[in-house]
């Protein structure tokens, strides 16, 4: 067993991360995003490594990480569909549309489906409320989102 | 000569498929040995006419849309290099009425250059502002601003000179220019059409806000639900830092300005100016109670301007072409242009930029054309989650911030939410108290409790428990959060809430027991 391992990788990884962003004014968020994008989500063990760092309680740190939505405590799937809940989208049919979601993946928002395809998240606007009901894929944004195109996005994590 | 090909990389185009046709339309271009190149712009706001692919002509840009990937072949055999005819063909694009009939002062670039060309960007009457303000005194600077009328175009519409008069005047070894570009509003896009369609105008008038107030550095909080901004926006910084628009000497003046974008974190509460500074400086978003003002204490407790983004991008205009100039759109206390976001329900979305004074009715029926669903208009949600619904009968309504406030609404940030008969207006109330809920700070108890306790009223109401007693609580409940919040999350959720109930009261009448039996 070597569980030492990527624990000594993810504080390596914390360190230089902290170390590359620490002398931007209020690094804190900066620091988040980048460990985020490096694991996926942010590990319990980096927060100690930051909170030294920073000069901070560990409390802060983790008032901080689990004040923001954006901020996992665990991995997502490999894929992530966010599907936008805010009222331009439900005047056309958004909550119709996560309900048709949810049925698809037989999962709820906040939830992976037990492949570890993807995880469904509910995002309040996606800024594209002219073009609703929209999504984002990992990252591509998807207007005027129909059940047709709801299916293929979902084929596409599925494959 | 080369032709010009325009396709956006404006993300509401993207989402349409943008991507794709101009995928299909480089490797057409190729295969043909054609001689023509692709741009990609930021998007004329005219979204239900995305892809919009335009293409440069003797006599003027010629439009053509919604374009898919697979229309390319036929639109290059019809012609598309000289503008020729093709049923997608919508004649030239300044001629489009919805374009046409828009007064653009601050949008006036946004969809015509390349985003990052500085190039255009001056070749279409760029950093004029900025060159002006370089050899003007700070107070000055503030002067015209101030007497531009211009006010926050983030919803509270202070008046922007006066905020900047105060940070002037503020006594701080450093300063700081915030732009509030955390657009969370459902129905708002203007700040993102910005960053992705015109940055360098947001950064002409960061540095303006900058020389004016004696700021040296200044921040872009935007979303992380906003990725393609932040990238154009970052590289947009880094371009004029390069051509020395940024740095320590600004357009080559003794003025040093600086800045950066930061992105947050999925919160909408740090839209709230107080909550986005705290995020700034990497602490959890909660509101600060105020005084002390951000003027005085804001950023890291330094003097600070915090301003939304069209109000900073509407800045470069006023130098350019002066106080007055700017002044004269407008009605009442609502001076200038105002960008507004049509959305949800609707037949023609976008962005329509006009002077104040057009009333709700107008936008609705004939700017937007009514409904895509085709079904009569229920309601008009006006400024965002926290805004309130209109019924038709509230239709002759200017787009003033006054007239809204008398008619107990709020422009907001000026996006505007239309919805068809469908919409069950108890159900919006109790989203609007949901969303609150869990968008809240946490900070003050009205907000963090009372959203909380306002879903679980909504819901007895929607059961048809004592309803008369619960429509009289929630109104009670809406009256503490709105007078006892400590910020607009808490004080305006009550709007949406309130207006529905106000103006749609048969929604809030359970349904009779025979039906719930059905």
């Amino acid at each position: 067993m070597n569980i030492h391992l990527p624990g000594a990788d993810v504080t390596e990884r914390t360190l230089a991360i902290v170390g590359e962003l620490k002398g931007l004014e209020g690094p804190l968020l900066p620091i988040l995003h980048e460990i985020q994008d490096e694991f996926g989500y942010v590990p319990q063990e980096c927060l100690p490594l930051i909170a030294r760092e920073l000069n901070l309680s560990r409390a802060e740190v983790h008032g901080v990480v689990t004040f923001y939505h954006d901020f996992r405590e665990h991995p997502a799937g490999r894929h992530v569909l966010k599907l936008c809940r805010a009222e331009a989208c439900q005047s056309m049919g958004g909550d119709r549309l996560a309900e048709r979601a949810k049925a698809l993946l037989g999962i709820d928002f906040h939830e992976t489906t037990p492949d570890g395809a993807v995880t469904l998240e509910p995002v309040y606007c996606l800024g594209l409320c002219s073009c609703s009901p929209s999504a984002m894929l990992d990252g591509e944004v998807h207007g005027r989102v129909d059940d047709a195109e709801l299916e293929a996005l979902v084929a596409e994590v599925r494959r | 000569m080369t032709v010009k090909i325009y396709i956006p990389r404006d993300a509401a185009a993207l989402a349409l498929g943008a991507e794709k046709v101009a995928t299909a339309m480089a490797e057409a271009i190729a295969a043909r040995g054609l001689d023509a190149t692709i741009i990609r712009n930021g998007s004329r706001g005219m979204h239900w006419l995305e892809p919009l692919v335009e293409v440069e002509t003797a006599e003027g840009r010629v439009a053509y849309g919604p374009v898919k990937a697979r229309d390319v072949a036929s639109l290059l055999d019809a012609g598309l290099l000289s503008g020729a005819a093709h049923p997608l063909c919508l004649g030239k694009t300044e001629e489009i009425p919805f374009l046409k009939r828009q007064t653009r002062l601050t949008f006036a670039r946004c969809g015509l250059i390349d985003p990052l060309s500085l190039d255009d960007y001056r070749a279409h009457s760029g950093l004029r502002g900025l060159e002006k303000a370089v050899s003007m005194q700070p107070a000055a600077i503030v002067a015209e601003v101030t007497e531009s009328g211009l006010r926050g175009r983030g919803g509270a519409g202070f008046p922007t000179g006066i905020k900047w008069k105060t940070v002037l005047e503020a006594a701080g070894a450093q300063k700081y220019i915030v732009c509030n570009a955390d657009e969370g509003d459902s129905g708002t896009f203007a700040d993102r059409m910005i960053m992705e369609g015109d940055p360098f105008v947001l950064i002409e008038g960061m540095a303006i806000a900058g020389i004016a107030t004696g700021a040296t550095k200044g921040y872009v909080y935007t979303r992380s639900e906003y990725p393609h901004a932040i990238a154009v926006m970052t590289q947009a910084i880094e371009i004029a830092r390069a051509a020395g628009v940024l740095g320590q000497s600004v357009l080559g003046s003794t003025h040093a300005f600086d800045m950066e974008v930061r992105t947050g974190a999925g919160a909408y509460v740090c839209g709230e100016e107080t909550s986005l500074l705290n995020s700034l400086e990497g602490k959890r978003g909660l509101v600060r109670a105020k005084p002390p003002l951000p003027a005085h204490k804001g950023l890291f407790d330094c003097p600070t301007v915090i301003n939304n983004v069209i109000s900073l991008a509407s800045v470069p205009v006023i130098l350019d072409k002066g106080a007055a100039f700017y002044r004269d759109f407008g009605m009442g206390r609502s001076r200038g242009t105002i960008p507004i976001q049509i959305a949800g329900n609707v037949k023609h979305g976008g962005l329509y930029e006009a002077a104040f004074g057009l009333t709700l009715g107008e936008i609705v029926d004939e700017i937007a054309g009514g409904t895509a669903s085709g079904r009569p208009v229920k309601a008009v949600q006006v400024g965002g989650p926290l805004g309130a619904y209109f019924p038709r009968a509230l239709f002759d309504t200017p787009f003033d911030y006054e007239a809204f406030a008398a008619k107990d609404g709020l422009i907001g940030h000026a996006g505007i939410v239309v919805f068809d008969d469908t919409a069950d207006m108890l159900k919006q109330a109790r989203f609007a108290m949901e969303f609150c809920a869990i968008e809240s700070c946490g900070k003050c108890t009205p907000c963090r409790i009372g959203s909380t306790r306002g879903v679980e009223v909504a819901d007895k109401i929607a059961a048809g428990i004592e309803p008369e007693k619960n429509r009289e609580l929630l109104g009670d409940l809406c009256n503490t959060m709105k007078f006892g919040s400590l910020c607009a999350l808490g004080g305006f959720t009550p709007y949406p809430v309130m207006s529905a109930m106000t103006h749609f009261p048969e929604d809030f009448s359970p349904a009779p027991l025979v039906e719930a039996a059905e």
